[in-house]
C-alpha cells in the first residue's frame, strides 16, 4: 500500500494587496491578495521550510528527495542537494531535481509514489509576470512538501487508491529560459484541451480506484490555466461544496507548489475514510485519488495552510517590484558582497546549511561550531528569545534597514543574527523567534544560503526534532 | 606564565603625525613620508640611523615593502603589522620589544591608512574567502547594542543616556576644534547632536568616529640611550594586549555593558606600570571612542570610575579637558577619524605632546605639571569579540 506519510507547507509572510497594483502599473491588479516570497527567499529556501515541517511532523527519514520548481535557483548544479544539506539528511539519501514546469512537480510526486522507501517530494514556486499582468496579480509564492511511501515506511495518512494520466502536446503557456515572465496563448484552445484531457484522466482514475464521482469528498483542481481549473472542477460530477478553496483570493496560484499545497489543505480539512481527488492541469492532466486513514486525524502539521493564510503581513507594491527585480532600487553604497567560497562552504556545510553548533566540555553551545569540540548540536529547530537588538541603516542589505538581534536559544546557545519577516517597529526585547533558512545574497551567481531568525507568528508551535 | 612588561626599559624619543583628514591629494606614500620625516626630525636622527621598522596598516598595503619603497630604505628589516583597530599600537609594541631585547638600537613604529580611496563610506575590510555565514552588520550597529543594555542594567532613562552620549561627542568635538591636526574642527552642542537622525540603533552619524586618512610614527630607543637624543623622552611603562576569543558572542551571560577583553588588558597594564588608582594617577587618557557608547563603557572598564557611574561622571564633566581626568584631549577618534593603522600612534602622539608640555595653553590638560602618566587605548572588533591594547607612558623613570 502506497500513500502519504506526512506533509508540511510554507507560505511566505508577505501579502500584496492586489488593489494597489493598478495605481502604479496603470493596469492589472484585482481583488484580494497574493503571497510574496521575501527578498531573501527563493524556491529552495521555501522548499526547505516546507520540508522541515513535513519531516518534523511525520518523524520519517526519507531515502530520496525530489525537488520541483519553475523558479529555478540553479541550473546545472542540483538544487535538491541544498535541501538535503539543510535538512541534514545522510549521504545515502538521494536528492534529485525535476524542474522547469508545473508538470515536473506532479511527475516527481508520481516517482515518489512508485519508488522504494519513503520519498520527500518538495515543490516550491515563485509566480509572477511583468507589472500589471494577470500572472503577476493571480500568481502566488509557496512551497509544499509531501512525504510519500508505503505502509512499510511509516503510518499512512492517506492511501493512494487510483491514478489517471492524459498527456498531449499543445501550446498554452511558455517561457524561454532566462525570461522573467511567461507568455500565454489565448485562453480558449487551452481550456478546450484541458476539458477533454481531464475527462479522460478522471475516468481512468475513478476506474482505477473503483469509485464514482459522487464518492469524492474533497476535490482539488489546480494547474496553469486558471479558467480551465474552474470549468474542469465544475465538470467532474463532484458537488461544488466538495471543491477545496484554490486560495486564489488570498494566496494566488502557486504554480508547481499548488498541487501539493492544496492537497495538504484538503488533508487538513479531511476526516478519516474520506476520498480526496487531486486533478492537475499542466500540459496534460494528472489525477490522483487518495483515501484518508484513521491516522490523518492524529497528524499535527507544524503550521496548517489555513493558519498561514491568516498570518500574513502587508508589503507595498513598490517593494514587491523591487524584490522581483522589476524596479531597480539604488543599491547600498557599501561594498558588494563577494561570493562565498565553494570550498569553505563545503567544509562548513553542517553549520552553513544545517545550522549545527557544537557543545564544549562546560556545556556551552558554540555557533558556529568549534573544531575542538567533540559534541555537535542541531540548532535549527530550537526556539529563541531576543535579548537585545539593533536597527542598522548603514549595512549592506537588499531590504534595508537590517534588523539584527542577539538571540538566546531555549536549552542553551546564543547567536547574534539577522531577523527577517519583520518590521523594524515590531521588534522587542523578549520577543520569541524561530530559525528560518534563507538566501543572504547572490554574488557571481552563487546563492549564499544561511539561516536567519524570524518572529514566531500566530499560535506557537513547539518544534520537534526532525528525523 | 607571566606578563612582565618592559617598564622604563624603552623610551620614545621622537614622534610625527600628519593631519587626519580626507587627503584627496595624498596617497599612502605621501602620508608615510610626512609622518616618518616628522619623526626623524623630532628625534633628531637621520633615516639611516633607524635600524628596523614596524609598519602598521590594516588594509592599505601589504608587506614591509610598502614602507621601504617610498622611504627608499636600504637593507632594513620592515615588518608589516595588522591587528584590527589596534594596528598602529601593535606596531609600537613590536618596535619597543625589539629595542628592549637588544636586537636593535633604534626602531621606528609607523602606522598609516589611506581609507578614502575606496569610494565608500566607513571602513571596509577586504574580504577573506569564507563560507558566507559571518555577520555583515556594521560596527556602528554592533556597538549601538551597548546603549540600551547599559540603560537597562543601571536604570538610566534612555533619553538621559542619549544625552550622555551626546555629551561625550560634544566634549570630543570641543577638544578637536582646537587641534589643527583633527579632521573635524567644529564644536557641536549637545542639542545639535541630539537632533541628528538615528542610523544604527539610537546612534546617529555623529555618535560614530569620522573616517579619515592619516599617518603617525614614533622612534624608540633603550631608556639608557634616550637622553642622547632628547631631554624629554617618554618612557614606556606598560604595553598590554589581549585578543578575545569571541566567546562573548556566544555567552548568554554576556550583557553588552562591558568589554571583558578591556578589563583584562587594563589589569595587566596597570600591573606592569604599578598603577593602583588610575583615576588619580593618570594625567590623561586617549581612548578608543569609535562610537559614543564605547567611550561610556571604557570609563568603567579602564577603572576610571565605578560600574554604573560613568554616565553621571561624564555629565559632571569629569573627563573634560579641564576635568579630573581629561579623556581624549586631542578630540579622539570622533574628531580625528580613524585611519586604522595610524590611530594608536596618533593617541601616543597626543600623550607625547601633552606630557612634554608642547601643546598651546588652550589645549593643555588640567593635570599638566601635577601628574606625568598617560594612557592610550585601542580596541578592534565588536562587543563580545575584540582585541584590546593599552599603553602607559610617563615622563619619569622610577
Amino acid at each position: 500500500m502506497k500513500g502519504i506519510l506526512g506533509w508540511g507547507t510554507h507560505l511566505p509572510y508577505r501579502r500584496l494587496d492586489r488593489s494597489t497594483i493598478a495605481a502604479v502599473a496603470g493596469t492589472g491588479g484585482g481583488k484580494g491578495s497574493r503571497s510574496v516570497a521575501s527578498f531573501d527567499e527563493d524556491a529552495t529556501t521555501m522548499g526547505v521550510e516546507a520540508a522541515r515541517g513535513a519531516l518534523a511532523s511525520s518523524g520519517i527519514s526519507p531515502s530520496t528527495v525530489w525537488f520541483s520548481t519553475v523558479a529555478i535557483p540553479y541550473l546545472d548544479k542540483t538544487n535538491a542537494t541544498t535541501l538535503h544539506a539543510a535538512l541534514r539528511l545522510g549521504t545515502d539519501v538521494g536528492a534529485y531535481d525535476a524542474l522547469g514546469s508545473v508538470k515536473s512537480a506532479v511527475g516527481a510526486l508520481r516517482a515518489g509514489l512508485s519508488g522504494t522507501g519513503a520519498a520527500l517530494v518538495v515543490s516550491s514556486d515563485l509566480r509572477g509576470g511583468l507589472p500589471g499582468s494577470g500572472d503577476e496579480s493571480n500568481g502566488g509564492d509557496a512551497a509544499a512538501a509531501l512525504v510519500v511511501g508505503s505502509d512499510a515506511d511509516g503510518t499512512l495518512l492517506a492511501e493512494l487508491i487510483g491514478q489517471g494520466v492524459a498527456t498531449e502536446e499543445f501550446l498554452d503557456r511558455w517561457r524561454t529560459p532566462g525570461d522573467n515572465r511567461s507568455k500565454l496563448w489565448e485562453e480558449r484552445p487551452g481550456e478546450t484541451h484541458y476539458a477533454s484531457l481531464a475527462a479522460l484522466a478522471w475516468k481512468a482514475a475513478l476506474g482505477d480506484a473503483g469509485l464514482e464521482a459522487q464518492d469524492v469528498d474533497h476535490l482539488v483542481v489546480t494547474g496553469t490555466h486558471d479558467r480551465a481549473n474552474g470549468s474542469v472542477a465544475r465538470s467532474l460530477g463532484v458537488p461544488s461544496a466538495a471543491v477545496i478553496d484554490s486560495l486564489a483570493a488570498t494566496v494566488g496560484n502557486t504554480g508547481a507548489a499548488s498541487p501539493a499545497l492544496l492537497l495538504a489543505s484538503a488533508l487538513e480539512q479531511s476526516s478519516p475514510g474520506q476520498v480526496i481527488g487531486l486533478v492537475v492541469l499542466a500540459d496534460g492532466v494528472e489525477v490522483f485519488a487518495f483515501r484518508t486513514t484513521a491516522a490523518v486525524a492524529e497528524y499535527a502539521p507544524r503550521r496548517t495552510v489555513a493558519a498561514q493564510v491568516a498570518a500574513g503581513g502587508a508589503i507595498t507594491y513598490g517593494k514587491y517590484l523591487g524584490w522581483r527585480g522589476h524596479l531597480s532600487i539604488d543599491p547600498p553604497r557599501r561594498p558588494e558582497p563577494v561570493r562565498p567560497s565553494a570550498t569553505a562552504s563545503s567544509r562548513s556545510r553542517e553549520w552553513k546549511f544545517g545550522f549545527v553548533g557544537s557543545v564544549d566540555g562546560s556545556g556551552e553551545v558554540h555557533m558556529p561550531p568549534a573544531q575542538i569540540d567533540t559534541e555537535r548540536r542541531a540548532m535549527a529547530e530550537a526556539l529563541g528569545t531576543i535579548v537585545t537588538y539593533t536597527i542598522d541603516k548603514l549595512s549592506y542589505s537588499l531590504n534595508p534597514p537590517v534588523v539584527f538581534a542577539v538571540v538566546d536559544f531555549d536549552g542553551g546557545g546564543r547567536l547574534p543574527i539577522e531577523l527577517t519577516d519583520v518590521d523594524a517597529t515590531e521588534v522587542a526585547i523578549g520577543g520569541r523567534v524561530e530559525m528560518t533558512f534563507r538566501k543572504l545574497f547572490t554574488a557571481d551567481g552563487v546563492h549564499n544560503y544561511f539561516w536567519k531568525a524570524r518572529p514566531i507568528r500566530g499560535e506557537q508551535v513547539e518544534h520537534g526534532e526532525a528525523g | 606564565m607571566a606578563s612582565h612588561g618592559i617598564k622604563d626599559r624603552v623610551a620614545i624619543i621622537g614622534m610625527g603625525c600628519t593631519r587626519f583628514t580626507e587627503h584627496w591629494d595624498k596617497g599612502l606614500d605621501d602620508l608615510l613620508i610626512q609622518a616618518s620625516d616628522d619623526a626623524y626630525a623630532s628625534a633628531g636622527v637621520a633615516k639611516p640611523d633607524v635600524d628596523a621598522y614596524w609598519f602598521g596598516t590594516a588594509q592599505s598595503a601589504m608587506s614591509g615593502i610598502a614602507l621601504a619603497r617610498p622611504l627608499k630604505l636600504e637593507g632594513k628589516p620592515v615588518t608589516r603589522v595588522e591587528n584590527y583597530c589596534a594596528t598602529g599600537s601593535e606596531a609600537l609594541r613590536q618596535a619597543a620589544y625589539a629595542v628592549a631585547s637588544g636586537a636593535y638600537d633604534i626602531a621606528m613604529a609607523i602606522g598609516a591608512e589611506k581609507v578614502k580611496d575606496s569610494g565608500m563610506q566607513g571602513l571596509n575590510a577586504f574580504p577573506v574567502p569564507n563560507d558566507g555565514t559571518s555577520r555583515t552588520l556594521t560596527a556602528a550597529a554592533m556597538f549601538s547594542m551597548v546603549a540600551p543594555a547599559y540603560a537597562q542594567k543601571y536604570g538610566v532613562d534612555r533619553a538621559e543616556l542619549k544625552r550622555v552620549l551626546a555629551r561625550i561627542a560634544s566634549k570630543n568635538h570641543k577638544n578637536g576644534a582646537k587641534n589643527p591636526r583633527a579632521q573635524f574642527r567644529k564644536e557641536m552642542s549637545v542639542e545639535q547632536l541630539l537632533a541628528m537622525p538615528a542610523v544604527a540603533g539610537d546612534l546617529s552619524v555623529f555618535d560614530c568616529a569620522g573616517v579619515a586618512d592619516g599617518a603617525a610614527a614614533a622612534i624608540v630607543v633603550r631608556a639608557e640611550d634616550a637622553h642622547k637624543y632628547t631631554d624629554k623622552p617618554l618612557y614606556i611603562k606598560a604595553l598590554s594586549m589581549v585578543a578575545g576569543n569571541g566567546n562573548g558572542l556566544m555567552d548568554p551571560s554576556y550583557d553588552y555593558t562591558t568589554f571583558p577583553e578591556i578589563v583584562a588588558c587594563a589589569q595587566d597594564a596597570y600591573a606592569q606600570a604599578g598603577i593602583t588608582d588610575p583615576r588619580t594617577e593618570l594625567a590623561m587618557a586617549e581612548v578608543h571612542d569609535c562610537f559614543t557608547p564605547t567611550e561610556l563603557v571604557l570609563m568603567e572598564d579602564l577603572g576610571f570610575c565605578e560600574r554604573g557611574t560613568a554616565w553621571k561622571e561624564i555629565e559632571a564633566g569629569a573627563f573634560d579637558l579641564d576635568g579630573d581626568l581629561p579623556v581624549n584631549p586631542d578630540g579622539g577618534l570622533k574628531s580625528f577619524g580613524h585611519p586604522t593603522g595610524a590611530s594608536g600612534l596618533r593617541m601616543m602622539f597626543e600623550a607625547f605632546l601633552q606630557l612634554r608640555g608642547e601643546v598651546p595653553e588652550e589645549r593643555r590638560i588640567s593635570t599638566y605639571g601635577q601628574r606625568n602618566l598617560a594612557l592610550t587605548h585601542n580596541l578592534g572588533g565588536y562587543p563580545g569579540e575584540m582585541v584590546s591594547f593599552i599603553s602607559i607612558l610617563g615622563t619619569q623613570p622610577d
